[in-house]
């Protein structure tokens, strides 16, 4: 069976500057896979190119099999990829439940007039999106801020509420950017749970950019290294963590007097 | 000041039914006693917009003025207000059993009532009324662009134009015997009948013609459409003002009489409901995502290209309409209506009352119609003191007097009997 999320030879240029070389990744089916290295090296413009924000100049993107490179961000996240952003991105004048909602808006089946005249058929599928909305709100534990706009919130729990939001959309695969950034340790641990009780109970496949190590090694099955723009180690965390290109490219070479 | 709050608490009883009652009972007044009334206060006639335009004419008949308000509007109103509230609550337990759409229909049907019966005293609050409703109509629709979908678009003054010539052509051509159109080609009684349908022409052809703004500018975001949008404006202007055969400068005359009070009223509160509707769905919700950030409305499934055209083109419809709507209740076009001053205007209103907001924009629409007419005697000061209230409210309020509140129409109409608890949702 062909792999859930395949990239094969992705090269990016902004201007001249070769910002990927030569990505390959392969995705499984309920998966849950790193991409680590230090800051700069490229791992968000490797999730914007995935995720159709920039198209890379070279390569091939395939989500089962079907060619996704090219088409509008909004296209591919019907396709089945969800994803979370580095710095929040969230709607602050909206409150938490809206932001559920809107992540259906490929799937409401009234047309723009049933919006205008409030049809029963807008009216019953607003009341459809509504109630899984909150059911998603209450699986992430920030049920009661229902009514509250996000910027209200507690850090975390506004990152949950960004979570939730992007398991709404019903993809088949979830990028997380950064999904710790900001975080105490005690939030973390709560994250690790939060992103172990996605990927069990929606059987999601997940992609993730981390800087902390601790993260990765306890969540992920498959590690990848990207320094600028190029791949230096892939295979099993353990094993990332003592390559010494990786230990390198984190904390340096060691002076030799 | 702890005599008012409490002379004021007396009233937080009286449901909204209790309010109609009591402005009928004082439009009822005016109607029968008003001549009467003023005669006795040296009044020389009616007091049009409560006095405000006789208080700045002649200083002198202020306490006439005043007096008159009082005996007429506020006493009545107050005192009924409040000695009926018991029988008002339960009418309004009564409403609430009702269907939603049945309770706001009769309390719709009632204030027009009112509205009708205060406005038929002349011929002046007539004008005034139908202009402010077009006004709202304006205003709301340009919250959509520039408060729902936080754009800020300038054109409206030429999709009214398009709009109210579109309309008008028709009209003049079909219902009336003009001599740029000739003889009428279907008979004029249809007029009346077939006008709901000229208005949504009107509306389509604004449509259409805001596709020559949003195309261009909205492949990026910022300040082009600003930019777009005023040329746009221009643009219109001087084309019909270059077009001879709508007139030109001097611009089209005789308009049959179809934009009348009820007809102006029907459409603005379709045009609320309709607005209502869409930005409470998910779809029209879809404008504030993207308003507040593009990119993650985008990774959320949203269509944010087809998002921003579709609302800047419904809110361009409802420009048409409403320019529409203008051109029949003055019967008389101009380009030169529908320039700078015009977006200025709407704009203000817009700003006054309150992005975000269906309710904020009813009620700067209102206010600001209402104190440009009051202030009228003031002439050029008037531009300088209703500027100035704006400034005063972007500095106070920088969103406008009511911004990101929504109406809830269930929460007005409910008995005020009850403690307050588990009112507002």
């Amino acid at each position: 069976m062909a792999p859930l999320l395949k990239v094969k030879n992705m090269t990016h240029f902004f201007g001249g500057l070769r910002a990927v070389d030569n990505f390959n990744l392969e995705i499984e089916a309920g998966q849950i896979y790193g991409l680590i290295g230090p800051n700069g090296a490229g791992k968000t413009t490797t999730f914007n190119l995935i995720t159709g924000v920039h198209t890379p100049t070279e390569g091939t993107i395939e989500l089962e099999g079907e060619d996704i490179k090219g088409l509008e961000v909004h296209r591919i996240a019907d396709k089945g990829l969800g994803r979370t952003f580095q710095n929040l991105a969230l709607w602050r004048h909206m409150n938490v439940l809206d932001h559920i909602r809107m992540a259906h808006y490929s799937r409401l089946d009234y047309s723009l007039f049933g919006a205008f005249l409030g049809s029963p058929k807008c009216h019953k599928r607003e009341r459809e999106v509504i109630e899984n909305s909150r059911r998603l709100l209450d699986l992430f534990d920030v049920g009661r801020f229902a009514d509250q706009l996000v910027g209200n919130l507690p850090y975390g729990a506004q990152r949950r509420v960004e979570m939730a939001r992007a398991m709404a959309t019903n993809p088949k695969i979830l990028f997380l950017d950064e999904p710790t950034a900001g975080m105490t340790p005690d939030e973390l641990n709560r994250m690790i749970e939060i992103i172990r009780q996605v990927h069990r109970d929606f059987g999601v496949a997940i992609f993730l950019i981390e800087h902390r190590m601790k993260f990765v090694m306890e969540l992920c099955e498959s590690v990848q290294t990207l320094v600028f723009g190029e791949v230096i180690a892939e295979g099993p965390p353990a094993e990332i963590q003592n390559n010494p290109k990786v230990i390198e490219a984190y904390l340096g070479k060691e002076d030799i007097h | 000041m702890e005599m008012i709050k409490n002379f004021l608490r007396q009233f937080t009883v009286v449901p909204l039914v209790g309010w109609l009652i009591g402005s009928f009972v004082a439009v009822l007044l005016e109607y029968y006693l008003g001549d009467a009334i003023s005669y006795y206060l040296y009044l020389p006639k009616i007091p049009v917009l409560f006095g405000a335009l006789t208080m700045l004419k002649e200083p002198l008949l202020i306490p006439s003025v005043l007096a008159y308000d009082l005996i007429i509007y506020i006493v009545p109103v107050l005192l009924l207000g409040r000695l009926l509230a018991a029988f008002s609550n339960r009418v309004a337990t009564w409403f609430e059993a009702l269907p939603l759409w049945l309770a706001t229909v009769v309390h719709l049907a009632a204030f027009y009532g009112i509205l009708h019966l205060w406005a038929g005293i002349n011929d002046y609050r007539v004008l005034v009324v139908k202009l402010t409703m077009v006004a709202i109509i304006l205003t709301v629709s340009l919250n959509i662009i520039n408060g729902y979908q936080g754009e800020f678009s300038c054109s409206h003054p030429g999709f009214m134009a398009l709009g109210a010539y579109a309309s008008s052509s028709l009209t003049l051509m079909l219902f009336a015997d003009d001599k740029m159109f000739g003889a009428a080609l279907l008979p004029p009684a249809l007029g009346p009948w077939l006008f709901p349908l000229i208005l949504i022409f009107g509306g389509a052809v604004a449509a259409i013609g805001s596709l020559v703004v949003a195309i261009p500018s909205f492949r990026t975001r910022g300040d082009y459409l600003a930019i777009i949008s005023l040329a746009f404006m221009f643009i219109v202007k001087s084309a019909i003002e270059n077009m001879e055969f709508l007139g030109g400068p001097r611009g089209m005359s005789s308009q049959p009489n179809y934009a009348t009070l009820p007809i102006i009223f029907i459409w603005t509160m379709l045009c609320i409901w309709i607005i209502h509707n869409f930005i409470s769905s998910t779809m029209g919700k879809a404008l504030n995502a993207v308003r507040d950030n593009e990119a993650a409305a985008n990774s959320m499934t949203v269509n944010t290209r087809k998002t921003k055209m579709t609302a800047f083109m419904f809110g361009a419809f409802w420009a048409g309409v409403a320019g529409g709507l203008f051109a029949h209740v003055l019967r008389y076009v101009n380009p030169g209506t529908f320039g700078i001053q015009k977006l200025a205007e709407i704009l203000a209103m817009v700003y006054f009352g309150g992005l975000n907001s269906i309710y904020g924009s009813i009620v700067g629409a209102v206010s600001i119609s209402v104190l440009g007419e009051a202030l009228r005697p003031l002439e050029l000061f008037k531009w300088i003191i209703i500027p100035l209230i704006l400034i005063l409210v972007m500095i106070f309020r920088p969103y406008g007097l009511i911004s990101f509140t929504e109406i809830n129409v269930k929460g007005l109409m409910r008995p005020k009997n009850r403690s307050r608890s588990g009112g507002a949702e």
